[in-house]
């Protein structure tokens, strides 16, 4: 065997570098927020041996909100490491499919006919319902074809189509509130999110990651092309299947507690595959792990920022995408 | 030792008969050529071959079993496969790009075991790509990417190998190199099936040709039997120079002819 390169001790140090980076990240989440804690403090709440104030604080706000910003982060990272190995577009993320939107238009609905104030439980499982119609939708538009494009003009359409309802519900929506609701919604946040969000959350983003996870040698494969990779044994039918499933679950349940947070999953892949062999299956994990530790951290971020108005989540990711879209655009002109 | 039996199969795409009734028994130890004009059909030919087009009639037999009462993987195992015109996504370095061919052979989620790895190297080593290891695949000459591809289906270790168009954009000391591979690895006990446009590679190289017109099969046998003066006219519509060298004939098409004539 040859002596490990440069390149080779670079790709190995990622996984533990990402992780101390999200644990850190979290640390961070839990240890900063408006009021001040002490570290001693801050500890006994965790462990429910503090004042009732640090316990309230540490337990039932920012425990849950670090973990839904775990879980959402880490469910954008791998399904736009995922959709990028399988579409073979590296502009590829959750959004593209249609998935997204159609989730935030179940969001809608319910906030909309005022559904959202009958029970907590019921805006997150409209979104999650509308994600799943999207998936049906997204299969009966594409068809049998086995092509990226086919694929991704169907997304477009499902995308339009779950926008265009959005804006029609601000367009009629019976009083400014409920329209400022809404905006307020699709801007995207976890703040104030309860542990009720996270147990939503959970099951959506560990199915969708399961469904994604063993894809990881069928991206690799389609690396040759649809030829190519079903001539190395690879069922593209059943990794199709297997993919819109997961993502659709997967953002349907992230989407339905934090709303529409852009460009992670757009962003995350680009930042990791230079530490890879470049291969897709190389970026999937660290994918979700780097996705989770950057939206809990832009999520440290938007508590830190002094705005007078809160500043959301989702306004924050969406500034970090400009950045990776320019440094492709200066690749491409190989001006870079 | 593998064997492909062609029993009358027949391939529609859309509404057209793409392939129609064609029976041929491909033995192993042999470097086939399969010729033809464009369109002919080579391609759908060979890709149902793969069991990568449904046939609409006859059936594809390996070792005497139907192609698909194989699974996807083990079907990869048995013949590796190299496409047309082989597009690449990733800017993946050499050496990845040929462990790609490994795929068949790992469980989910199992990583390459020492004996992946050995397979890999051979397999470089047999397309002279070893010096190649580290390069950007995006990044190579037309002669580079073409033997790190033939090494990445020979990376697979099938006893049978596919090639569609193996030698389209080389230069002719690249195409020699290649026909010798392909030919070393047949004499190595493989079963080559190489789609093959230029006449003169296909005659001197092959052990055996099969002549595809307009879907079906013109002509199956040695070179010096299919490539006649006769043929080239009918099918490609052209005229050659062609003289018995020794063992293999030496065709050099020459000009174009009018179908149905008789050139000789």
């Amino acid at each position: 065997m040859h002596l490990p390169t440069a390149t080779e001790t670079r790709h190995r140090l990622l996984l533990p570098v990402l992780v101390l980076l999200l644990l850190t990240a979290a640390a961070l989440s839990v240890a900063l927020g408006p009021v001040a804690l002490a570290p001693a403090r801050l500890l006994k709440g965790l462990f429910g041996m503090g004042d009732s104030i640090a316990e309230t604080i540490v337990i039932d706000l920012r425990l849950p909100r670090m973990l839904v910003g775990v879980l959402v982060g880490a469910m954008l990272g791998l399904s736009g490491a995922v959709l990028q190995g399988y579409l073979r577009n590296p502009l590829a993320e959750p959004s593209v499919l249609g998935a997204s939107n159609a989730a935030a238009l179940g969001a809608v609905i319910a906030i909309y006919f005022g559904l959202a104030g009958l029970h907590p439980a019921i805006l997150p499982i409209l979104a999650i319902v509308m994600g799943l119609g999207a998936l049906a939708l997204l299969f009966t538009l594409a068809g049998r074809s086995e092509s990226p494009l086919t694929l991704i003009l169907a997304g477009i359409a499902v995308s339009t189509l779950a926008g265009a309802s959005i804006s029609l519900a601000l367009n009629m929506a019976p009083n400014p509130f409920a329209a400022m609701e809404i905006m307020t919604w699709l801007l995207g946040s976890i703040e104030n999110r309860t542990m009720g969000h996270v147990w939503i959350a959970l099951p959506c983003v560990v199915a969708g990651a399961l469904l994604l996870a063993g894809s990881g040698h069928a991206l690799d494969a389609l690396s040759l092309g649809e030829d190519g990779a079903k001539s190395l044994g690879v069922n593209l039918g059943r990794t199709r299947w297997r993919i819109l499933a997961g993502v659709a679950i997967g953002v349907g349940g992230a989407v339905a507690v934090s709303g529409s947070i852009g460009f992670v999953g757009l962003i995350v892949p680009h930042l990791i595959r230079p530490f890879t062999d470049r291969s897709p299956s190389a970026v999937l994990l660290p994918s979700m792990i780097a996705g989770a530790a950057l939206l809990t951290l832009s999520d440290v971020a938007v508590r830190l920022i002094p705005t007078q108005n809160e500043l959301k989540l989702g306004v924050v990711t969406a500034f970090l995408g400009v950045p990776v879209f320019l440094v492709h655009l200066l690749r491409e002109r190989r001006l870079w | 030792m593998v064997t492909v039996s062609l029993q009358s199969i027949s391939v529609r795409l859309g509404n057209r008969a793409v392939v129609s009734d064609i029976s041929a028994y491909l033995a192993a130890g042999s470097l086939i050529g399969v010729i033809g004009p464009n369109g002919a059909g080579k391609s759908t030919l060979v890709r149902a071959l793969m069991g990568l087009v449904p046939i609409s009639g006859g059936a594809v037999r390996i070792d005497g079993t139907a192609v698909n009462a194989f699974g996807r993987e083990e079907l990869a195992r048995q013949i590796a496969y190299l496409p047309q015109g082989q597009e690449l996504h990733w800017p993946l370095s050499v050496e990845r790009l040929v462990a790609l061919g490994r795929l068949p052979h790992l469980a989910p989620f199992s990583r390459m075991t020492e004996a992946d790895h050995a397979a890999v190297e051979t397999a470089m080593a047999r397309a002279d790509v070893l010096h190649l290891r580290h390069r950007n695949a995006l990044e190579l000459s037309g002669g580079e990417r073409a033997r790190v591809l033939l090494a990445r289906a020979l990376a697979v270790g099938a006893r049978g190998l596919v090639a569609d168009e193996p030698l389209a954009s080389l230069d002719p000391g690249h195409q020699i190199d290649v026909m010798e591979l392909l030919l070393r690895e047949a004499r190595s006990g493989a079963l080559v099936i190489a789609v093959l446009h230029d006449l003169t590679m296909a005659a001197r190289y092959c052990d055996r040709l099969l002549l595809i017109d307009r879907g079906v099969l013109a002509a199956d046998g040695l070179p010096a039997d299919v490539l006649t003066p006769r043929r080239l006219a009918d099918t490609y519509g052209i005229s050659a120079f062609i003289r018995q060298d020794g063992a293999a004939p030496l065709v050099v098409p020459m000009a174009r002819v009018e179908p149905q004539h008789r050139a000789d």
